[in-house]
């Protein structure tokens, strides 16, 4: 810049440069906000972006196969796809033996048992025996359980060789792995999971659509009544969302149960007998009514701040102008109220996508969710890789409706409070 | 050098310190008046023996919270009351400690410990502390004419309609499906290793299915008999007889098709306080505690020589021999759980179970 070698530079009073002085202060102030800012990110960073990505991590990944049978993985990184020889049957022989020691071999079986069904106990019963055991080898596997010759079995046990794979996500969508590697459905009688995911979007959407059909009418009232109604109405909303969703869960069960309140009502003045009693929990009408009566709130919130915005004058101009109330309504106040609706939509089925605790409560079989299962496969079945990958699609589905909806509404255009 | 040795013996001395103050584990079981029969015949006699603490905690199954402690190296269980084919393949699966079972105190007549359990109840990982049985029990003022008696009436929604109750697990389902279905007890296990026979138990299972209601917790199904939710339904056999003789409520025990079982005491690997745990494990598995539990609840004792001193309940006047699984008169068709078919199938079967529990 020739013109800055020539005139001299602009000074502060104590003969700085402004430029540095106005550079020092600003990267203090950047500092300052930096700082301010940094608590969050470290939170957010330790407690959610690591989490999620170790989780994504654990669903390609799982070592109990590749890190307990060394000889096994030495063999299958020599040998690729090629039919099992001595050697190999060796190495199994003696990864069961040191596996038995170990006590690793249920690990070893489990593993193999997620893509194969029905191996774990072909490796807990053959490591039993696999002390005893003298060469040939092959032969003695093959008498302590002839399922060792499965061409099937080899392939699960040579992907698994490797920690890195995709058979959670496969199985987490119903399908597997044939012996010839090419992808194909589960068998008819264990497939469980799509239909699932089907069930659990459906439910949200019907939620979402429920929670909006409820909400929209509170949530004009509330925004066009007097302020000393509008308040105490304000508390009926907001008291049910402050009560502690066990609470408000179990009540509804008190509700609907066949010897519950509601039946009781309803047999006492005569619209059902005795034997009657209308079945409404522990199945998906349960899991519906009270799912939506607990997320109503979220619906109800965004729509009420979005309606306090819009002047009363609109709607009367319309109706000045010879507007009909349905057209003024279609016309001026609807779309007027887009933007709390689709906040509404979007947190009521965000969030019922993910519910836990109600439908494991009231929902019974048909009511359980995907989250369910999650839940099931983290807790119980302790197949995490599994549980990871049913989660990492539950996220992938959640950003891509996200982003749906941002390419359909705009999320400019919402408005959450 | 001297240092070394000042620290050296400072640890001593804290650890001696620690040996002779009042320690404290955390034992974990199933709740309800099972853990309540633990309490007073394990807890309360061993607290007052040592001085030390026990904090009894349940669990719907207490074998689920292990292998997740144990691999996130935060075990808070000391010890934990598990099925046997759960003990099994936690054992399998290097997430318990081993148990040495010659370290276990003699009967009171000098018989070593190993021969003084009933076949089975030592395993490497786990001492059996009851012998306990998944049955049937109805409400008996739903049926007061006829009631139900064999396996089969459970399925039964013709004769006897109503809800019924079942764990939600495909372990005893499959057994009493099979059972109800015609098959001998003696021929459950081998039917169900062929996928035939997993297909006919839950072609069985089908036949009711809309009309259960599952449960999950063991104090869950004498609950729903009380609540009138069912009109029977499956149930560990302790909680029934509590709930009957204890609170006179009006259940009946069907004993046809009952599936025995263990319960054993584990040390999962890395327990805070193993060698506490251990100490509470040789004592609470002793003859006397083992003849007193029984007292409390209708579970049979694992040790032989507790089998003479098994009294009356709580009420002072039921006889308890008449009321336990092994009793002459219940083992008409009784089946033996198979640990190993469960061990190792456990996986698989759940896997298949919750399928068709999805699909309506």
């Amino acid at each position: 810049m020739p013109e800055a070698r020539t005139a001299a530079p602009l000074r502060t009073a104590d003969g700085v440069p402004l430029k540095t002085a106005l550079a020092r202060a600003q990267r203090r102030a950047k500092w300052r906000a930096a700082g301010l800012v940094l608590p969050l990110l470290l939170f957010i960073l330790a407690s959610f972006v690591i989490p999620i990505g170790q989780m994504l991590f654990r669903s390609v990944s799982n070592d109990e196969f590749s890190s307990h049978m060394p000889h096994m993985v030495a063999w299958f990184a020599e040998n690729g796809d090629a039919e099992p020889d001595d050697a190999a049957w060796e190495a199994l022989v003696l990864d069961l033996r040191q596996a038995r020691e170990d006590r690793t071999i249920g690990l070893i079986g489990t593993r193999v048992n997620y893509e194969l069904s029905g191996t774990r106990s072909l490796f807990t019963s053959t490591a039993r025996k696999a002390e005893d055991m003298e060469p040939p080898y092959r032969e003695a596997l093959l008498d302590a359980d002839e399922d060792w010759a499965d061409p099937e079995l080899w392939g699960v046990m040579r992907r698994a060789s490797s920690p890195y794979t995709d058979a959670f996500y496969l199985a987490a969508v119903d399908r597997t792995r044939d012996a010839t590697g090419s992808v194909e459905m589960v068998d008819e009688n264990r497939q469980v999971y799509v239909a699932i995911f089907w069930r659990t979007l459906v439910l949200s959407v019907t939620i979402a659509l429920l929670c909006l059909l409820l909400g929209y009418p509170i949530a004009h009232l509330l925004a066009t009544l007097p302020m000393r109604y509008s308040n105490l109405l304000m508390i009926l909303v907001l008291l049910p969302f402050w009560t502690s969703l066990l609470v408000r869960t179990t009540s509804w069960m008190v509700l609907l149960q066949s010897q519950g309140v509601v039946n009781d009502v309803l047999v006492w003045i005569g619209i059902i007998g005795e034997d009657g009693r209308i079945q409404m929990m522990y199945n998906q009408a349960g899991t519906v009514i009270a799912m939506t009566h607990i997320l109503l709130p979220f619906m109800i919130l965004p729509l009420y701040s979005v309606m306090r915005t819009i002047p009363p004058s609109y709607a009367r101009a319309a109706r000045s102008l010879g507007a009909t109330s349905w057209t003024t309504f279609r016309r001026i106040y609807l779309p007027q109220t887009v933007p709390g609706m689709g906040a509404g939509i979007l947190l009521v089925f965000i969030l019922a996508v993910g519910y836990y605790i109600t439908p494991a409560l009231v929902g019974g079989t048909t009511g359980t969710l995907i989250s369910n299962l999650i839940a099931f496969h983290m807790q119980e079945s302790h197949n995490w890789s599994l549980a990871a990958a049913l989660a990492g699609i539950l996220l992938a589905a959640v950003l891509l409706l996200y982003w749906l909806y941002d390419r359909l509404v705009g999320i400019d255009n919402m408005k959450l409070g | 050098m001297f240092l070394k040795k000042l620290l050296a013996t400072s640890a001593l001395v804290a650890l001696g310190a620690a040996g002779a103050q009042a320690g404290e584990i955390t034992v974990m079981s199933w709740g309800g008046a099972y853990t309540k029969s633990q309490v007073e015949a394990y807890q309360k006699p061993w607290m007052e023996a040592t001085g030390n603490k026990v904090v009894s905690v349940d669990a719907d199954n207490p074998a689920t919270p292990i292998k997740p402690q144990v691999e996130a190296g935060n075990v808070t269980i000391d010890i934990a009351d598990v099925e046997y084919s759960d003990a099994v393949r936690l054992c399998d699966e290097g997430l318990l400690e081993e148990i040495d079972a010659s370290a276990l105190p003699p009967a009171p007549d000098g018989t070593p410990a190993e021969e003084d359990f009933i076949d089975g109840a030592l395993t490497d990982c786990a001492v059996a502390n009851i012998v306990w049985s998944t049955i049937y029990a109805y409400d008996t003022t739903k049926f007061p004419d006829s009631p139900p008696t064999t396996m089969a009436d459970f399925f039964d929604l013709e004769k006897f309609p109503g809800k019924r109750g079942m764990r939600k697990a495909a372990k005893a389902n499959l057994e009493m499906a099979l059972m109800a279905d015609g098959v001998p007890a003696e021929e459950v296990y081998d039917l169900l290793e062929t996928d035939e026979g997993v297909d006919r138990a839950f072609a069985k299972l089908d036949t009711i299915k809309d009309s259960v209601v599952w449960w999950e917790a063991g104090a869950q199904p004498p609950q729903l008999l009380a609540d009138g939710e069912v009109v029977m339904t499956t149930a560990y056999n302790g909680r029934i007889f509590n709930a009957a003789v204890g609170e006179d409520k009006p259940f009946q025990i069907v004993w046809d098709g009952q599936i025995m079982d263990f319960d054993l005491f584990v040390i999962p690997k890395g327990a805070p306080n193993k060698e506490l745990a251990m100490d509470f494990l040789k004592f609470s598995t002793g003859t006397k505690p083992l003849a007193d539990q029984a007292s409390w609840i209708s579970y049979g004792p694992a040790r032989k020589s507790s089998g003479a001193l098994v009294g009356t309940f709580m009420d002072g006047k039921t006889e308890m021999a008449p009321h336990m699984p092994t009793a002459e008169a219940n083992m008409g068709n009784a089946l033996v759980n198979d640990f190993e078919f469960w061990a190792d199938r456990d996986t698989e079967l759940s896997e298949r179970f919750n399928a068709w529990l999805a699909s309506s």
